[in-house]
C-alpha cells in the first residue's frame, strides 16, 4: 500500500505506533486525496484545517509520551455536518443553520476527542438527514466516487463518499431509516446502524429522535469495531442511552460462522429487488452455508407495514424536532413585522421541499382528529414489527436481506417522485422500527461495477454475533474492488 | 332566572429545586438575563433534556397533599407550539398520562367546608420571559420584544381542579389553602407577585339546580388572591349580564386587568389549541412503585388542614389558625413562641395583627423581617408584666424589624419601660395631688371623671413612663 | 385510501410561509405519501400497545444538582440579533 490514506484503521494506528510515520504525515495524505476528490465528490461541506492540524500535532506527542488512548489516535475522521462541533460550523447542510457555530460538543464528538481522533471536516447529507441520495442538501449534491453520476445514496452520502474516496479514514453518520448502511451500499464500504441507545444522541442533531442512531463508516468490518468502541457506551446526558456495558463485538471477529443459523427473510428478499443485487446476496448467502452456518428462511409479516409507519413516526418526530428553528436564538433570520411573520418566513424559506414536506406531513399525522388513525396506529405497527423481529429471532441468530433494492441510481432520478426515493430504504427501515443493530457489508458489483451492500440484522446488543456474521461475510467477499475516485493521482 | 357560578382553577407552581427540570442550570430568579442557560435549556440543536429526580419527588409530594393517587405509569409528552420564549416551540408536559390524578382539596369559607376535586398534578417546564419595549412594556403597541431564557426549563406543576368552586370568594379561599398546602411542603416559594405561582380560572354560569355545564371563559393575569377574586366577580357579573339579556358567552380567554378593574377578551385563534402531543421520545416513562411512594408520602410535613385542627384545638381563633397553619414562616414563629411560654392566642394576635400590618407597610416578607418566636415571646412578656405600654409595644416591634435587637434592649435604649412599681410612683402620687388640692376634694366627693385628671398629671410627672394601671390603683386607694 | 389535506392550515401550523403554488404542489405530494402511509390502517392492532421507545427503560434521572452554564457571549454570538444581554425578536403579537 503507497498510500497512507488508504490505509485501514488497524494498519495505521500499527504504523503510528511502530514511528514508519506521524500523525501529521497521516493528515498531510488524507489532505492530499481530499485535494483531488473534492473538486468532483463534495463530500465535504467544511475541511476544519486548523483543527485537524492541531489535533494530528497532539497526537504526535502523545505517542511520543506512549500515552495511548486507543485505535483512534491520530486516525482523520470525518463527522456527517448533524454532529454538534463546538465551534466549527454544523449545518445539517440546510440554509436554516448555514454559518451556525455551536458553543458545544456532542457526546459522540467529545469521546472522539478524548480518544485523540483527528477531526478532519464535516461531511455532506441530505438537509437534517432527510434523504437516500445527499441531493436534498442547500449546499449542493455529493457524487458518489464509483460513478460521479451517481448518488453516493444518503442521507450520510458525504460521510460515505469520503471514507470510500479515501478522504477520511473512517466517518460517523446517523441512521434514522437506513442513512448509514444504504449509503455504505452504495458506496462498497461498511456501515453500522447500532442497537438504539449504544451511542448517545447528545449532540446529534435530531430528526426523528426515537430512531436516530450514531454509527460509523468504515472501509473494513474491524475498523467498524474500533470506530464503535471509541464513541459508545452509556451517557447519562442522554435519557435513552443504554445504561449496560459496552458489548464485546472484536472477540468473535475471527469465530466463522460455523453453528449459527441464518435467517433469509422473505419479504426484504426476492420481490422488488433488482436482480443483480439478489444474486450478489444469494450468493453471499450460499457463501455462509459453506462456512458452517444453517440457512433458514423467516417472515416478518408486519415488515410490508413498516415503511408506511416510518413515513408517519419520522415526519411526526422530525415535526417537533424541527420546530425550534425559529430565527430566533441562531441561524438564519428572514425580516418579519411580527415574530411570528419572521418565524413563518424564516421558516419556510430556510427549509429545502424534502424538509417542508417532512414537516408538513409530521404536523398534519398529529393533528386533531388525525392522530389515532396516523401516529397512533404507526405506533401500534412498530410493536407488531417488535414481534415479529422476536419471533424470528428464536428460530435465527441473524438475519439477512439486500442493505439497498438497488445499486447506486443516477443523480436527479428519484428526486421528482418522494414515494420512489423512499422506496430506497425498505430493507433498512425494519431495524430502526425495532431498534435493533444492523450492518451493510460490501459482497460485490453489479453489471455496471458498483458495489452491492449485504444487510445482516440482530436482535438488540446482538452486535457482538453481528460483527461475527459480518467478519465472514468480508472474508469470503474478498472485496477488494476500489472506488474509481480513490486515489491521489490527479487527472 | 337565577344562576349558579361555576370556577375550576389551573395553578402552576414553580418548584424551588437546586437545578432546572432537564438540565443541571441552577433555579436562580435574580441571575443576569441570559446567564443561567445551557445547550438543554435554550433548545440548542443537538441537545438533549434529562429528568431531575428530585422535581419527581416534588410532584408526588404535592399530590399526594392533595389526596391523588399516583400513577404507576406516567410519561411525558411533547405540548406543540410556537412562541418565541419557548426555546424548543415545544413544551415538555405531560398529557394522557400525568404523574398525580383524582385527589381533593378540602377548603372553608366561613366555617362551610366543600371538598374541591383534583383533576390532576402534573409536570412540565417553564418558559423564558419576554420584555415588550417601544410603548411602555404594552404587548399590542411593542416595537420589538426582548428574551431572558434564565426562567426557560424552571420546573413547573401544573394543579388542574375539577369546575367544584361555586363562587369567587370560594375560588379565593380555594387558591390560598392550596398555597397554604404548597408553602407548608416547601417544594416552592410560592409567590403570587412574582410568579413562582399563577393561576388561571375557567368561569362559567348555568341555571341553578342545572347540572350541564355552561360556556366557560378563560380569565388571565390575577396576581394575587385579591385581584382573583375581584376578576372573577367581575367575569360573573359580566357573564350574568349577558344570560340575563338573552346573549351568549363565547367561549374565549380574557385577559384582567388590575387598574380598570375589567377583563378583556383576547384575541383568538382557530388553531391555537392544537397542541398536537405525543410522547417525548427522548425521555422515558415515569414508573412508581408502592415502596417508593409510600415513603414519600411518610415523608409528607403536617399540612395546613391537619395543623389548623390542632391550633383550633388549642382554642385559636379562625383568622389566626388561617395565618399559622398556612404561613410555614408564621407557623414556625407561632410555635417558638408558645414553646417559650407566650400565650397562643397572644401571640397569634400579634402575629395576624401588628406584625401582618407592619410587613405589609414596608413591604416585607415574615423571613426577611428579623421578627422570631422568641422575640415575640419576650414582647407578650413584657406588655404582660406592665412593662410595656401596647404602644410601646409596637414601637418595640418596629426597632425588632429595623434590626436594633431583642425587645429588652430595644426597650431600654429607647426609653419605653413603664414604671408599675408601687413604691417608686408612691411618692409621684403625693407631690401630685399635695398640688392639686380641689381635685383631691372633688376625688374625696366622689367625682370619678378627676381621677383622669389626676393620672394625667402623674403621667406628665414621670414623662409617660408610668404604668397608668399602677397609678389608678394607687389612686382609688386613696379615695376610698 | 385517499386523503385530503388542508395544507394551508397545516402549513400556518408548522409556522412555514409558503406560496400558494408551493402549497398546492406540497398538498399533491403529501397527499400520496399519505395515502400510502394510510396502508397501517389496514393491520389489525386491537389491544396492540402502541411503541414510543424502541428499548423498555423506565426512571431515567439525574440528581438534582447545578451544572456548568453557557458563556453568555457565546450564546448571544450566534444570535440574530440582539440587545445587550438580551435576544431580540420583531414585536410579539397576542399572547
Ligand atoms: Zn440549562
Amino acid at each position: 500500500m503507497s498510500d497512507l490514506a488508504d490505509l485501514s484503521v488497524g494498519g495505521a494506528a500499527a504504523g503510528l505506533r511502530a514511528g514508519e510515520f506521524t500523525a501529521v504525515e497521516l493528515l498531510e495524505a488524507v489532505h492530499r486525496r481530499a485535494a483531488v476528490t473534492e473538486a468532483e465528490l463534495h463530500a465535504y461541506l467544511t475541511i476544519d484545517r486548523d483543527g485537524a492540524a492541531r489535533a494530528a500535532v497532539a497526537a504526535d506527542s502523545a505517542l511520543r509520551a506512549a500515552d495511548d488512548p486507543g485505535p483512534l489516535l491520530g486516525i482523520p475522521v470525518a463527522l456527517k455536518d448533524n454532529m454538534v462541533t463546538r465551534g466549527v460550523e454544523t449545518t445539517c447542510s440546510s440554509k436554516i443553520l448555514s454559518g451556525y457555530r455551536p458553543p458545544y460538543d456532542g457526546t459522540a464528538v467529545s469521546r472522539l476527542r478524548a480518544g485523540g481522533a483527528v477531526i478532519f471536516g464535516k461531511t455532506n447529507l441530505d438537509e437534517f438527514a432527510m434523504g437516500s441520495s445527499t441531493e436534498n442538501s442547500a449546499y449542493g449534491p455529493t457524487r458518489n466516487p464509483w460513478d460521479p453520476e451517481r448518488v453516493p445514496g444518503g442521507s450520510s452520502g458525504g460521510s460515505a463518499a469520503a471514507v470510500a474516496a479515501g478522504s477520511a479514514m473512517i466517518a460517523y453518520g446517523s441512521d434514522t431509516g437506513g442513512s448509514i448502511r444504504q449509503p455504505a451500499a452504495l458506496c462498497g464500504i461498511v456501515g453500522v446502524k447500532p442497537t438504539y441507545g449504544l451511542v448517545s444522541r447528545y449532540g446529534l442533531i435530531a430528526f426523528a429522535s426515537s430512531l436516530d442512531q450514531i454509527g460509523p463508516l468504515t472501509r473494513t468490518v474491524e475498523d467498524a469495531v474500533a470506530a464503535l468502541e471509541v464513541v459508545g457506551g452509556h451517557d447519562p446526558a442522554d435519557s435513552t442511552s443504554y445504561p449496560g456495558s459496552f458489548p464485546d463485538m472484536r472477540s468473535g471477529l475471527e469465530a466463522g460462522v460455523s453453528g449459527l443459523r441464518i435467517g433469509v427473510v422473505a419479504e426484504l428478499n426476492g420481490a422488488g429487488i433488482d436482480p443483480a443485487v439478489q444474486a450478489a446476496v444469494d450468493e453471499t448467502v450460499a457463501g455462509l452455508e459453506r462456512a458452517g452456518a444453517t440457512v433458514v428462511p423467516v417472515s416478518l409479516p408486519s415488515v410490508a407495514y413498516a415503511l408506511s409507519a416510518y413515513y408517519l413516526i419520522a415526519p411526526a418526530e422530525c415535526s417537533a424536532n424541527l420546530a425550534r428553528f425559529d430565527g430566533v436564538r441562531y441561524g438564519l433570520r428572514r425580516h418579519g413585522e411580527t415574530v411570528e411573520e419572521m418565524m413563518s418566513t424564516t421558516r419556510g424559506e430556510g427549509f429545502g421541499p424534502e424538509v417542508t414536506r417532512r414537516i408538513l406531513l409530521g404536523t398534519y399525522a398529529l393533528s386533531a382528529g388525525y392522530y389515532d388513525a396516523f401516529y397512533g396506529q404507526a405506533q401500534r405497527v412498530r410493536t407488531l414489527i417488535i414481534q415479529d423481529f422476536a419471533d424470528a429471532y428464536e428460530q435465527a441468530d441473524v438475519l439477512v436481506s439486500p442493505t439497498s433494492p438497488t445499486t447506486a441510481f443516477p443523480l436527479g432520478a428519484r428526486t421528482e417522485d418522494p414515494l420512489s426515493m423512499y422506496l430506497s430504504d425498505v430493507c433498512t427501515i425494519p431495524s430502526n422500527m425495532s431498534g435493533d443493530p444492523a450492518i451493510s457489508v460490501p459482497v460485490g458489483v453489479d453489471e455496471n461495477g458498483l458495489p452491492v451492500g449485504f444487510q445482516i440484522m440482530a436482535p438488540a446488543l446482538g452486535e457482538p454475533v453481528m460483527m461475527r456474521v459480518a467478519a465472514e461475510v468480508e472474508r469470503q467477499a474478498g472485496f477488494t474492488a476500489r472506488a474509481r475516485l480513490a486515489t491521489s493521482e490527479v487527472g | 332566572m337565577t344562576w349558579e357560578t361555576v370556577i375550576g382553577i389551573e395553578t402552576h407552581v414553580e418548584l424551588t429545586t437546586a437545578s432546572k427540570m432537564f438540565c443541571g442550570c441552577p433555579v436562580d430568579f435574580g441571575a443576569p438575563p441570559n446567564t443561567n442557560v445551557c445547550p438543554v435549556c435554550l433548545g440548542l440543536p443537538g441537545a438533549l433534556p434529562v429528568v431531575n429526580g428530585r422535581a419527581v419527588e416534588y410532584a408526588m409530594t404535592i399530590g399526594l397533599a392533595l389526596n391523588c393517587s399516583i400513577a404507576p405509569h406516567s410519561v411525558f409528552a411533547r405540548k406543540n407550539y410556537f412562541y418565541p420564549d419557548m426555546p424548543k416551540n415545544y413544551q415538555i408536559s405531560q398529557y394522557d398520562e400525568p404523574l398525580c390524578v383524582a385527589g381533593h382539596l378540602d377548603v372553608d369559607t366561613d366555617g362551610e367546608v366543600a371538598r374541591i376535586g383534583i383533576t390532576r398534578v402534573h409536570m412540565e417546564e417553564d418558559t423564558g420571559k419576554s420584555t415588550h419595549v417601544g410603548d411602555g412594556g404594552r404587548i399590542q403597541a411593542a416595537s420589538h420584544s426582548l428574551l431572558d431564557f434564565n426562567r426557560a426549563g424552571v420546573p413547573l406543576m401544573e394543579i388542574v381542579s375539577e369546575p367544584d368552586l361555586r363562587s369567587p370568594e370560594q375560588a379565593r379561599a380555594f387558591v390560598a389553602e392550596l398555597r397554604g398546602v404548597i408553602l407548608r411542603l416547601g417544594v416552592s416559594d410560592a409567590k403570587l407577585e412574582e410568579g413562582s405561582m399563577r393561576f388561571d380560572a375557567n368561569v362559567s354560569l348555568r341555571p341553578s339546580g342545572s347540572t350541564e355545564f355552561g360556556t366557560k371563559v378563560e380569565v388571565k393575569n390575577m396576581n394575587s388572591l385579591r385581584s382573583l377574586q375581584r376578576a372573577l366577580e367581575h367575569e360573573v357579573e359580566r357573564q350574568q349580564a349577558l344570560l340575563d339579556a338573552g346573549e351568549p358567552v363565547v367561549q374565549e380567554t380574557r385577559h384582567w386587568n388590575e387598574d380598570a378593574g375589567t377583563t378583556s377578551g383576547m384575541r383568538s385563534k382557530e388553531e391555537a389549541f392544537d397542541y398536537r402531543y405525543f410522547p417525548e421520545p427522548d425521555l422515558v416513562p415515569v414508573e412508581v412503585d408502592d415502596a417508593w411512594r409510600e415513603r414519600v408520602a411518610g415523608a409528607l410535613p403536617e399540612l395546613p388542614a391537619q395543623a389548623r385542627a390542632r391550633y383550633a384545638s388549642a382554642g385559636l381563633d379562625p383568622v389566626a389558625a388561617d395565618l399559622v397553619s398556612r404561613d410555614p414562616a408564621a407557623g414556625t414563629i407561632f410555635e417558638e413562641a408558645t414553646a417559650a411560654g407566650a400565650d397562643a392566642q397572644t401571640v397569634a394576635n400579634w402575629l395576624t395583627g401588628e406584625v401582618t400590618a407592619l410587613l405589609r407597610r414596608q413591604d416585607l416578607s415574615l423571613e426577611q423581617s428579623g421578627v422570631t418566636g422568641a422575640g415575640l415571646a419576650e414582647l407578650a412578656e413584657m406588655v404582660d408584666d406592665g412593662r410595656l405600654s401596647a404602644s410601646a409595644a409596637k414601637e418595640v416591634l418596629a426597632g425588632v424589624v429595623a434590626g436594633e435587637g431583642n425587645p429588652e434592649s430595644i426597650a431600654a435604649e429607647r426609653d419605653l419601660i413603664q414604671v408599675s412599681d408601687v413604691s417608686a410612683l408612691e411618692p409621684v402620687v403625693e407631690e401630685v395631688l399635695a398640688a392639686n388640692p380641689d381635685a383631691v376634694a372633688k376625688l374625696h366627693e366622689g367625682d370619678g371623671k378627676v381621677i383622669g385628671f389626676l393620672i394625667g398629671q402623674v403621667m406628665r410627672a414621670t414623662g409617660g413612663k408610668a404604668d397608668p394601671a399602677a397609678v389608678t390603683a394607687i389612686l382609688r386607694g386613696k379615695s376610698a | 385510501m385517499p386523503v385530503e389535506i388542508d395544507i394551508a392550515k397545516v402549513a400556518r401550523l408548522a409556522r412555514l410561509s409558503l406560496t400558494d403554488e408551493q402549497l398546492e404542489r406540497y398538498r399533491v405530494q403529501c397527499e400520496v405519501v399519505l395515502e400510502h402511509a394510510a396502508r397501517v390502517q389496514a393491520l389489525p392492532t386491537e389491544g396492540v400497545a402502541p411503541t414510543s421507545h424502541p428499548l423498555p427503560r423506565t426512571n431515567v434521572f439525574r440528581e438534582d444538582e447545578v451544572a456548568e452554564c453557557l458563556d453568555r457571549e457565546e450564546v448571544l454570538a450566534a444570535a440574530p440579533d440582539r440587545d445587550g444581554d438580551y435576544f431580540l425578536v420583531p414585536r410579539i403579537l397576542d399572547e
